[in-house]
């Protein structure tokens, strides 16, 4: 077990790597009454297309099985999950991302069973035609709740928009047809390829002793006969770099219009200690062009072009990655165009202020400070970093580090008018 | 709470909460105005609450105030509302780095005492009025945050419920007030109800984080005074029992329809059989082991949520699920069996214990946020109790099978709200 020390943020993360390939993290938390444990898999709704384990050939499965599977975790042949944890006092979850299904819970007591508890539970796949028939009721009705949701609608809206061929196009829970498909044999072919421990990271932040925890996960482990399982292949994606359309407007029941401007990235490909590099360089430039405290939020706030739900984010994985920007309007089009400006403005590098970038780099070294109260980010967000080749504990010596003419550069090569979309909810009537 | 340590001074119309603890990496500061919530007052407080955050004498622009923040190492500030029962409560909220954690130190906390100062005494005022500008723009913008609500179906939905299941009471005014009492407000009367909040509201401040309550105390009685007051309190309110059931259908553009359905308990904080109402919602709605869950969900499979929750301070249970239009009859019918079910006491001490273990875990979550810390004690300025950490847990412990059964009984099914798909 590897001790490393982080003096600035008074902590201490403890890691092993597993025989079976497991990753292992512990963040021990003093005072804290709640332990926050994720496990989590390299595996989300972009991996629709791979070559299952022990075959030859690549498969297409249906859109929305990553994140069916997540659900049918939960149930075994003695019942529901949900039910063991609640009898040891804690409190249990799952999400499914693009690039990720995690399996989580917090608990205050039994942290030791409840341990056991979620390990076992997604070690143990248990999937039938009946159970996986009943399932389709119920994420037939998530997947209803999502489409009555204007932001979400808005969000996948842009995201379509952009993208012609990459999967992150498609629903991460799938449609109601799409999952009328799914069988339990699917289930267990992308169960087998995807949740071998070697893809796989537990994280335990909360009061705990580290050196206990990593013994036992180091026996529980190695009593299951895992062997050595090859590299994952998932098939390449071929899609280009502009955007598949400029607009694309959507009718809704609501009284208020949406608006949402993105830019697709053509940063793909980057790992490591880049891709943090990039990543966190290009959320510091939207912070000086957007955030609150900006002279463009102030105008646009002022002329009765967004109000507090405007919002923006920027994230970047392997092979995608977006900007966006946008949030209720009362004028759609007039908002997309001053957005637009404000990013083609900011490429030619004259809006840009040294003082800014300083400013927003306080701003992000609070912000991850504040975030350091809560073992729920820690362990998720520690998580995507590491799938990424990524540590979390750099951000802040990265953010030292990063200079205005990198943020210069990167708004010249990342914003283009080619790689911009729209996207509008609009009432009905 | 017992094992959290809170310092109380009361000083003039203010009363200080000061916890110290190291778990945290910064330092907050909640302040909580609290006033009856009234129709002729709602709107104003909720315009108030945004006009605040428009700009003060030294940052008078929203844009100056955050780029003070940002430069305070993004310390987060916000003011939002909330409805307590029927009391209305501003909340102004900051968040900063402890600067211990900084490698190049600054006095942050002193610099938020400022801050704080200069947002609730010195906003940015002429003559008596507020900025003419700034209202006018914060009025549009709460405008359009009150008609977003309609675009949120399941809080639409909820909040149709409340209006129709309290038509007669003051809970039924929505918590960012009325559309059609923004246009009369003006810059002259906003000032006179912000004075009227600074002298007459009910006035606490919570500050969480590793201090020393001696200086911080000290520090409070320095930078803030507010003059000794009587708080206004909301009369106590009547027992509400209809006799019948009311059911209120409203068709909709749609994918899913929403259930939601209001039940009287007439049992609030601080009340003898409030720890077994506790325990009886959370063995009927509050969690995955839930008869809710599982009747709805896991067995007829016409749901992905299907929950309850207990509105404290009012005493209601609501209850929300989200179910296609064709099954709303078959829903509505499987709720009414698990209340039948939990009435007749059917369910099993195994569960109790279930459910006594998932709510203390749930109490001592809410304790490792400063902001849940804060919600947790300011119930008992709400309901005027004292209840401490050691009652609460002792109170869920001892709560018996025949508690749930006695406060099931006493549960009054109210209002059935169906918000539904065009097709039915």
């Amino acid at each position: 077990m590897e001790k490393i020390h982080f003096p600035q943020l008074k902590e201490n993360l403890y890691y092993e790597r597993l025989e079976n390939g497991l990753d292992v993290y512990i963040l021990p938390k003093a005072g804290f009454h709640k332990t926050y444990v994720t496990f989590t898999t390299k595996y989300g709704s972009i991996d629709n297309e791979f070559i299952p384990l022990g075959k030859n050939d690549f498969i297409r499965v249906p859109d929305g099985i990553a994140h069916f599977l997540e659900h049918k975790l939960f149930e075994k042949e003695d019942g529901d999950v949900f039910q063991r944890f609640s009898q040891q006092g804690a409190s249990a979850n799952a999400f499914t991302s693009f690039t990720r299904t995690a399996y989580l819970f917090s608990a205050t007591r039994n942290v030791e069973e409840n341990l056991k508890t979620l390990i076992e539970m997604v070690q143990t796949p248990y999937f039938t035609e009946q159970t996986v028939e009943k399932e389709k009721g119920i994420i037939g009705q998530e997947i209803q709740m999502y489409n009555d949701n204007p932001d979400w609608r808005l969000y996948f809206g842009t995201i379509q928009s952009m993208y012609h061929n990459h999967p992150v196009r498609i629903d991460i829970a799938g449609t109601v047809e799409s999952i009328h498909e799914i069988t339990k044999d699917m289930l267990y072919e992308c169960y087998h390829t995807f949740y071998h421990p070697s893809n796989m990271l537990l994280f335990i932040c909360g009061p705990v002793d580290p050196k206990n925890y990593m013994n036992w996960i180091r026996m529980n482990q190695a009593e299951k006969d895992y062997t050595n399982q090859p590299e994952i292949k998932r098939q390449s994606i071929d899609e280009p770099e502009e955007v598949r359309e400029k607009r694309r407007v959507l009718k809704m029941n609501v009284l208020t219009p949406k608006c949402m401007v993105g830019i697709k990235s053509n940063k793909t490909g980057l790992q490591g200690e880049e891709l943090l590099k990039t990543e966190l360089s290009l959320q510091l430039l939207f912070d000086m062009l957007f955030s609150q405290s900006s002279d463009h939020y102030q105008k646009l706030y002022d002329e009765g072009l967004i109000d507090q739900t405007f919002s923006y984010d920027f994230t970047q994985e392997e092979t995608f990655g977006f900007a966006l920007f946008g949030g209720d309007t009362r004028k759609p089009d007039e908002l997309a165009e001053a957005i637009i400006e404000i990013l083609l403005q900011a490429k030619t590098g004259e809006t840009l202020l040294p003082e800014h970038l300083e400013r927003m780099k306080k701003k992000k070294i609070g912000y991850f400070l504040r975030a350091f109260n809560s073992p729920e980010f820690i362990a998720n967000q520690f998580t995507r970093y590491a799938f990424n080749d990524m540590d979390l504990f750099q951000v802040v010596p990265m953010l030292e580090k990063i200079t205005f003419n990198d943020v210069k550069d990167l708004a010249e090569s990342f914003i283009d008018e080619s790689r911009i979309s729209i996207c509008q909810i609009l009432p009905q009537k | 709470m017992a094992n959290t340590q809170e310092i109380k001074v009361k000083k003039g119309g203010i009363t200080y909460h000061i916890i110290p603890t190291e778990k945290f990496k910064t330092n907050t500061f909640i302040f909580k105005f609290k006033a009856p919530l009234r129709k002729e007052d709602a709107t104003k407080r909720a315009l108030l609450a945004n006009v605040l955050q428009s700009g003060t004498q030294q940052y008078p622009s929203r844009a100056k105030m955050r780029a003070y923040l940002d430069d305070l190492y993004g310390a987060s500030f916000s003011i939002d509302l909330q409805k307590k029962g029927e009391y209305h409560i501003i909340s102004i909220s900051m968040e900063i780095a402890n600067e211990q954690f900084l490698s190049v130190p600054e006095p942050l906390l002193d610099k938020a005492f400022t801050f704080l100062h200069e947002v609730i005494f010195r906003p940015l005022v002429k003559d008596r009025t507020f900025h003419p500008e700034i209202v006018k723009r914060e009025k549009e913008t709460l405008k359009q945050r009150i008609q977003a609500l309609y675009d949120d179906k399941m809080r639409y939905a909820n909040m149709r419920l409340i209006e129709e299941m309290c038509k007669d009471e003051p809970y039924s005014i929505p918590v960012n007030g009325i559309l059609e009492d923004v246009d009369p407000i003006t810059p002259e009367n906003l000032y006179t109800y912000y004075e009227q909040v600074l002298n007459e509201d009910e006035i606490d401040l919570y500050i969480i984080g590793d201090l020393d309550p001696e200086g911080v105390v000290r520090r409070c009685e320095e930078t803030f005074s507010f003059a000794e007051r009587t708080p206004k309190h909301t009369e106590h309110e009547r027992t509400f029992d209809r006799k019948e059931e009311r059911v209120v259908v409203e068709k909709q553009e749609v994918a899913q329809g929403k259930l939601n359905i209001g039940y009287r308990t007439n049992i609030r904080y601080g009340d003898d059989d409030y720890f077994a109402l506790q325990m009886f919602n959370g063995l009927f709605g509050g969690f995955p082991h839930s008869k809710l869950f599982i009747n709805v969900r896991e067995k007829a499979s016409l749901a992905y949520y299907a929950t309850s929750r207990l509105e404290s301070h009012k005493g209601l249970i609501l209850v929300m699920t989200g179910i296609e239009t064709k099954n709303y009859e078959r829903a509505l019918a499987i709720i009414r069996e698990q209340l039948q079910a939990m009435q007749k006491g059917d369910f099993t001490d195994k569960e109790i214990e279930q459910t006594k273990a998932v709510i203390h875990n749930q109490m001592l979550e809410t304790l490792d946020t400063s902001r849940g810390l804060t919600e947790v004690l300011y119930h008992n300025v709400i309901s005027k109790k004292n209840v401490t950490e050691k009652m609460w847990i002792d109170g869920i412990n001892n709560v018996t099978k025949e508690d749930i059964v006695r406060v099931a009984n006493k549960i009054v099914p109210d209002t059935v709200y169906f918000l539904s798909g065009m097709e039915a």
